[in-house]
């Protein structure tokens, strides 16, 4: 189908629950206190996300779309909710055994687990933790403003 | 440069169905969207544009102006109706987001003399929406 110069993307949400502590072992605990405040405390709080994937590439003719969105959940399911939903991401997620798990370290986690999704390319992943913070990253191109 | 975006909603009806598809393709590829009947959605649409405001008007164009071309344009196109059977732009294509976010996008972008068309975002659904910009002018912040 011809494309008249456009560029297409596809934006999808997922929501998940999980809780976090914000700590390091680089830190003393005052440190750590004081940087991260009640983000701190020892036993973790959690949040309600909401995971943003956009992503790019042709239209299909045949069935209109630039990816099959049973594809594309399945493939979240599978890499990214099955671990995240309902679990610590401290504890359950290995990638952030030695990372605090900050919204920023989330977003280049879940886009280095989905930029593998073979049918489209991966254009950004915008994580919302609260109503009022979000965040996105859009790989570590030029040009990136995230 | 200034980016304005005028949000406006619509209702249709829609279904996928690909006639070159056997039943059984069209069932496995679409799922429940192949339904016979079709179903419908709430969309939203949000429409960007750029560009310097007016030095005199402090616009980048009159949004009443956007309001009137929206109306024209899409609403009276799109708004309660059938998407495969009411709407000649999208005759031939199966009526995904993209596809009607393209055909927005064509629909709006020539009427559109102040400022530039930047971006047409349509959702279906709060957790689906499909983007349309000119080519090299998407990116993330956009």
């Amino acid at each position: 189908m011809k494309n008249d110069g456009l560029h297409i993307e596809l934006g999808r949400r997922y929501r998940f629950a999980a809780s976090h502590r914000l700590h390091t072992p680089q830190l003393s605990e005052e440190e750590n206190c004081r940087v991260f405040g009640k983000c701190n405390n020892p036993y973790g709080h959690g949040h309600n996300y909401v995971l943003e994937v956009r992503l790019s590439g042709k239209i299909d003719p045949a069935t209109g779309m630039i990816a099959n969105l049973a594809d594309l959940d399945a493939f979240v399911e599978r890499h990214v909710l099955e671990e995240f939903d309902h679990h610590s991401l401290n504890e359950d997620v290995a990638a952030f055994r030695d990372t605090v798990p900050t919204t920023e370290n989330l977003c280049i986690e879940i886009f280095r687990r989905l930029e593998k999704f073979p049918h489209a390319r991966l254009e950004s992943v915008r994580i919302q933790e609260t109503v009022n913070n979000s965040f996105e990253y859009a790989g570590n191109t030029e040009g990136n403003h995230s | 440069m200034v980016h304005l975006t005028r949000k406006i909603e619509f209702s249709a009806s829609h279904l996928y169905h690909n006639p070159n598809l056997s039943a059984e393709e069209n069932r496995r590829i679409f799922g429940k969207c192949n339904n016979p009947h079709g179903h419908g959605h709430n969309y939203t649409l949000e429409v960007t544009v750029a560009g310097e405001p007016n030095p005199v008007t402090g616009m980048v164009l009159d949004l009443r102006e956007l309001k009137e071309i929206l109306e024209r344009e899409v609403m009276r196109r799109m708004d309660h109706r059938h998407l495969n059977y009411e709407v000649p732009e999208l005759a031939g294509q199966i009526p995904t987001c993209e596809n009607i976010a393209q055909v927005i996008w064509r629909l709006l972008d020539p009427k559109i003399t102040q400022g530039r068309l930047h971006r047409v975002r349509l959702y279906e659904s709060p957790d689906l929406f499909a983007d349309c910009y000119r080519n090299g002018t998407s990116g993330a912040g956009n």
